[in-house]
């Protein structure tokens, strides 16, 4: 196979955390595969600079990034891929990874393997694994066509060390081709909460809190008081106790946080799917039955009403 | 106006997976298959579009005939007026690339003007599809579409592009659109409308009907192997009243578990 190109991804010429991670993961296959990283670059950034993570050679493609468009992108990396002569691609499983590579892959005729969370030399070529059926399965997945394009779940890899070196810039001209979208607003959020699916603590809450007054006077505080972001279960999002951008589970967001405390959630098989990676979880429920206690670390049968201001102040009260 | 919605076919959300006897598929038996949850929502989409501007609305899948039966149930039963089932053998297995060029050829077929798909099955979670099938049609591509506004052929899109934030956007049909939580509450079949859905069109059709070879289908993306996630040890059910089990969890939390 010929060499890797990572696409790296920067935010008004800073570099997004997912490019270190898989130039750096991009050169340790490399070296067992016996081939170069490359990496593309859309737009104005500090190019150079990747060659710290392993990066030979970046192909920039100059142009105006700075609103995200799906055919400028798309046409962008094509150039940039066809410029590296690359076999192999590495993205983010980001906004562009899901919205712009499949485009990507159709422009191509190549292969994609999806949100892969590890990605091993196998046989001479990349072998991504990657969960399916929102983590009830893994499964491991080989592309024999070029190019082969892995997309990767941010964190799979942690942070590479820098070694100092620099790339050589090639600059790409392209013949971007805009979408035909026009962007009319960007609204970001104005909660300082992490996104559930960065969130190192959650809380949810499930359908046993009974109304949406509860959820807020319950739940919401405790998960303050943990620093943690507040989640819920698809039956209390249904109730219309949360929003739908709190939902855990299959279909909502799957989370992999170092603490999970579920408060008046069961368990339903859906629910552990999406959580089921966290490393310390916590559940209270009335019910010793709920499937819930199978994987909670730390089980409390009890009445979550009666737990929650008691967890809060026991919380607040560490130094 | 001509409105197609991609539906897939999956085990419904409560299936606990089995891995089936070549170790790189799952066991079937014994599964409860449901139209995939955000397939609904663009279903209820191409709907609702119908009801607010007249048209067909037509559902592509690329999956067995025996389909016909959620197809129904989840689609015609609700709004949707014909759905065409792409069966051929060289489908069986095809990759997100391979099943992207048989639905944009179906739907080519039919002279669709918009395209309403799941922002992703949730069986393999591949989240690939609709966008290759707007690069196959190079049609404009709305990802992730929390609210929608269609008037004549111009729309206003809402779009979740990650971290919580949200982008509006205007641009004109034809384009795909791709459906996720929050677009809509999907409504539930009534009886009559489950009666005359059994009633309504399901075309299937092979590869050569809708001018592809095999060849045009043959997959990248082989998966070799599938394996379970490795079951966490049972934890500690903690004992006392609730003022001991609050004390000894915020104990453990910080000192045996390190988390806070």
């Amino acid at each position: 196979m010929s060499g890797i190109l990572v696409i790296a991804e920067h935010e008004g010429g800073v570099f997004k955390k997912t490019a270190a991670e898989l130039i750096g993961k991009a050169a340790a296959l490399a070296g067992s595969l016996g081939v170069e990283v490359s990496a593309a670059v859309l737009g104005d950034a500090p190019a150079a600079e990747l060659g710290a993570f392993g990066a030979t050679k970046v192909y920039q493609v100059a142009g105006d990034f700075s609103s995200y468009d799906t055919g400028m992108v798309v046409s962008g990396l094509d150039a940039a891929l066809k410029a590296s002569g690359a076999s192999t691609v590495l993205a983010a499983a980001s906004f562009l990874g899901k919205d712009a590579v499949p485009r990507l892959v159709a422009r191509t005729n190549g292969g994609q393997a999806s949100e892969c969370t590890d990605l091993v030399a196998t046989d001479g070529s990349v072998v991504g694994h990657r969960p399916q059926y929102a983590g009830k399965v893994m499964a491991e997945v080989a592309i024999s066509r070029s190019p082969a394009f892995f997309t990767v779940r941010p964190n799979s890899f942690g942070q590479p060390a820098a070694t100092g070196g620099t790339a050589e810039v090639v600059a790409v001209n392209a013949e971007l081709s805009p979408s035909g979208l026009t962007l009319v607003e960007r609204k970001t959020p104005e909660t300082e909460a992490v996104d559930l699916t960065e969130a190192e603590r959650i809380v949810s809450g499930g359908r046993s809190l009974k109304s949406q007054e509860n959820f807020d006077s319950v739940i919401r505080p405790l998960a303050e008081a943990f620093g943690a972001t507040a989640g819920a279960s698809r039956a209390a999002v249904d109730a219309g106790y949360a929003p739908h951008g709190d939902q855990v589970g299959q279909t909502g967001k799957t989370v992999n946080p170092q603490l999970y405390v579920a408060m008046g959630i069961s368990g339903a098989i859906q629910h552990l799917a999406g959580m089921r990676t966290s490393k310390v979880i916590v559940a209270v429920n009335t019910d010793a039955d709920a499937p819930i206690f199978e994987h909670a670390t730390y089980g409390l049968v009890a009445d979550l009403f009666e737990v929650a201001p008691k967890l809060q102040a026991a919380i607040e009260s560490l130094d | 106006m001509k409105i197609g919605v991609c539906v897939k076919v999956v085990p419904d959300t409560d299936t606990r997976i089995k891995i089936g006897g070549d170790g790189a598929s799952i066991e079937e038996n014994g599964i409860k298959w449901i139209v995939s949850p955000y397939d609904a929502f663009a279903v209820e989409e191409g709907v609702q579009t119908k009801e607010a501007q007249s048209g067909e609305v037509v559902l592509f899948s690329v999956g067995p005939k025996a389909w016909q039966t959620q197809l129904r149930a989840g689609g015609l039963a609700v709004g949707a007026d014909k759905a065409v089932i792409v069966d051929d053998p060289a489908m069986g297995g095809a990759d997100g690339l391979g099943v992207a060029k048989a639905l944009s050829a179906a739907a080519k077929a039919e002279g669709v003007e918009v395209l309403f798909a799941g922002k992703q099955a949730i069986d393999d979670d591949n989240v690939q599809v609709p966008a290759m099938i707007a690069e196959l049609l190079n049609w404009p591509l709305v990802s992730f579409v929390s609210d929608l506004n269609i008037d004549g052929q111009s729309f206003t899109a809402t779009r979740n592009v990650g971290g919580g934030t949200q982008e509006v956007v205007t641009g004109s049909l034809p384009a795909v659109f791709t459906a996720d939580r929050g677009l809509n509450s999907p409504r539930y079949a009534k009886l009559p409308a489950i009666m005359k859905a059994k009633k309504k069109p399901v075309d299937v059709k092979a590869l050569a009907d809708i001018g592809l070879s095999d060849a045009d289908v043959a997959a990248a993306v082989q998966v070799k192997s599938l394996s379970l996630p490795v079951e966490r040890a049972a934890g500690r059910m903690l004992e006392g009243d609730v003022d001991a089990m609050v004390n000894e969890l915020a104990r453990l939390l910080r000192e045996e578990a390190k988390v806070i």
